[in-house]
């Protein structure tokens, strides 16, 4: 597993299990360090444990076994009003009987602030957020992104040090969502803020976080940046979770330091970066991204490995041209290449060749 | 019901017609009984009926004597101020006893929710003589019968189930993300409760107490049997009233509680829509 890069482990999950019938566990040893000022984003398929990690952060499930520590102070047995943690709902849970500033005010009524300095601090979250007009308003009479932003501004009201958000994203159009995304992002690096961010969108966790931990089936599948976790996939789940990928079955016969042979299940033979295989004789899933195939001879880089494919399907996306093979018997292989003036555009029927780099090619568990 | 659209067949606009005359029948035969007993409570003479004068409108034939007669009679004065006393405290006890219940009900984890639901509940269901004379030799063991807590004891608990079908109702569409949210932002399950809860459920506590309320008010077999004549209510002193001496004084009785019952509705009526409009639940 990739260490994060800053370790100072400002929230340390050590251990963790968490199960709720006693039977099964949700949570399956859980190990997990994010630094201060770091935003990690914890991201999977539904069920596979993420929400209910962060539930534990914010105190509203406990952990079965295992330490939950924060600011290096174990939190298990801290109840939720007293850990000091701003969080986004899902369905954002703003106070419908309260205006907008009267949401606001709330966390800062119960610290005991005076009057004076809940209007200045609640003036400045709305301002943070360009909602500065809306304070007398009522939750009911605002969008759906209105009500995301108050949501994000009474979380970070009361200057908590970690915010933690629950798929905020979730309701909101593909534009405005976009929007926030970069809105968020901005506000957690500008205030230094701590900020575990819980998603089922990959494209919103590659944009926005500084680190992204992949869940699935109780476990992280792998913790890394962004870059690292697309182009590095460590297991075949998070391979196929990321992003699309192209995966062809066969068996290690050969190791070679940092090359290995795989012969395919068609009797194809090509070189990959071992990543999870370790002996000669082991099944593997071979993952290639598709915008790594490159089927131009001119283009083909030198040492590429090359093997024969036929078109089965052209669909013009506008910037990308997305093309279905059929290699070595797997004719769900998908190549992407760029709209460039002199790209070639495929036609179904076309036998061609297509290759890709050893390091591009990754011999997964299978 | 809107207009009937041009394309409505004619078995349509037969039901159409026929929806409004149900409707009305069933008005009739709810409110008519109510009705009559308001101008027979101006009657002139001591009886039940309308008298010739009244018929023909004569305005000899009517009086506010029994009106009078309920202001100034000493009977009827203490039970009035009987029931002031018994029902807005009984209520009080419905309204808080039956709010926590529904709140402890509607959490997931309580263990065996729907029969402690039924036990609670069973006051309605259970024939009010049966609980009557279960509560007779149950408070006369600890002394409490014949007493105003007696009393008071036994109209909670007649009040307590209607006050837990509201709130539970209001719950129902509570979202549990609030109390959350609130705990998240600092405040204390109590500072919850009253800051971000009740508020939200407050029309259903209020239409709660308000069927407590008149729970009490109207209840004559309980109090017969838990209470003893220092807690004669006004409906006890109705039912005497009936059997002893036929006066239309119950008439005027009877209209006042109609007309209380009229107040009462529609304050709360008009609450509760000023509630759901701070709950943002529909326009301001």
């Amino acid at each position: 597993m990739a260490e994060t890069a800053s370790n100072d482990g400002f929230v340390v999950f050590d251990r963790v299990q968490k199960s709720y019938d006693g039977v099964n566990l949700v949570v399956k040893d859980l190990n997990l360090s994010v630094g201060r000022g770091e935003f990690l984003t914890m991201l999977g398929p539904s069920g596979s444990g993420k929400t209910t990690c962060l539930m534990m952060l914010a105190g509203f499930e406990t952990a079965t076994h295992g330490d939950i520590l924060l600011g290096g102070n174990p939190i298990n047995n801290i109840p939720p009003h007293k850990r000091g943690i701003g969080m986004v709902f899902q369905n954002y849970a703003l106070f419908p009987h309260m205006t907008v500033a009267e949401n606001l005010a709330f966390p800062l009524e119960v610290r005991k602030m005076g009057k004076s300095v809940r209007e200045e601090k609640v003036k400045r979250a709305l301002d943070m957020v360009q909602m500065g007009e809306f304070g007398g308003r009522r939750p009911a009479q605002l969008s759906g992104g209105q009500q995301q932003r108050i949501a994000l501004a009474r979380a970070l009201v009361f200057e908590p040090e970690l915010v933690l958000m629950d798929e905020p994203l979730g309701a909101l159009d593909k534009q405005l969502r976009e929007h926030m995304q970069f809105e968020i992002t901005r506000l957690a690096h500008e205030l230094g803020i701590t900020t575990v961010y819980v998603t089922h969108d990959q494209t919103e966790a590659l944009t926005m976080s500084d680190n992204v931990a992949v869940f699935d089936d109780g476990r992280i599948q792998q913790l890394a940046p962004p870059a690292d976790l697309y182009e590095k996939p460590e297991n075949s789940f998070v391979a196929q979770f990321i992003g699309e990928n192209n995966t062809l079955e066969g068996v290690v016969t050969e190791m070679k330091g940092d090359i290995c042979t795989v012969q395919l299940d068609d009797g194809e033979i090509l070189d990959a970066t071992p990543v999870n295989v370790s002996k000669v004789g082991e099944r593997t899933k071979v993952s290639i991204r598709p915008e790594r195939v490159e089927f131009s001879k001119d283009r083909l880089q030198e040492g590429a490995h090359l093997l024969k494919a036929e078109v089965k399907e052209f669909i013009y996306m506008g910037d990308v041209f997305r093309t279905r093979l059929k290699v070595a018997g797997n004719d769900e292989f998908v190549i992407k290449s760029r709209n460039a003036p002199d790209q070639v555009r495929l036609e179904p029927g076309n036998q061609i060749e297509i290759g890709w780099l050893p390091e591009d090619c990754r011999a997964l568990d299978a | 019901m809107s207009k009937l659209p041009p394309y409505a067949t004619t078995g349509q606009r037969v039901w159409y017609y026929a929806f409004r005359v149900i409707c009305g029948l069933i008005f009739f035969f709810l409110i008519a009984p109510i009705v009559v007993v308001i101008p027979l409570s101006f009657n002139a003479q001591d009886f039940f009926t309308f008298t010739p004068e009244m018929l023909r409108l004569d305005p000899d034939g009517y009086s506010l004597k029994h009106y009078r007669d309920f202001l100034t009679s000493p009977d009827w004065q203490q039970a009035l101020w009987n029931s002031v006393t018994i029902a807005p405290v009984a209520t009080l006890l419905s309204v808080g006893f039956g709010t926590l219940a529904a709140i402890g009900l509607s959490q997931p984890h309580v263990p065996f929710r729907r029969a402690i639901m039924a036990i609670l509940i069973s006051p309605m269901i259970v024939p009010l003589i049966i609980s009557a004379t279960g509560m007779f030799f149950f408070y006369a063991r600890f002394g409490l019968q014949g007493t105003y807590i007696g009393v008071v004891l036994a109209h909670a608990a007649l009040g307590i189930p209607f006050v837990i079908i509201t709130v539970t109702a209001t719950l129902v569409g509570f979202d549990r993300s609030l109390t959350r949210a609130a705990a998240n932002m600092g405040a204390d399950p109590v500072t919850t409760f009253f800051r971000v809860q009740m508020p939200l459920i407050l029309p259903g506590v209020i239409s709660g107490g308000l069927f407590a309320f008149i729970t009490s008010f109207d209840e004559v077999v309980v109090v017969l049997f838990v209470g003893s004549a220092g807690q004669k209510t006004l409906p006890w002193q109705m039912f005497l009233g009936l059997r002893e001496q036929i006066s239309p004084t119950i008439l005027a009785v009877a209209t006042i509680l109609v007309a209380i019952s009229i107040v009462l509705l529609t304050t709360v009526e008009l609450l509760r829509r000023r509630s759901e409009r701070l709950r943002g639940l529909s326009p301001g």
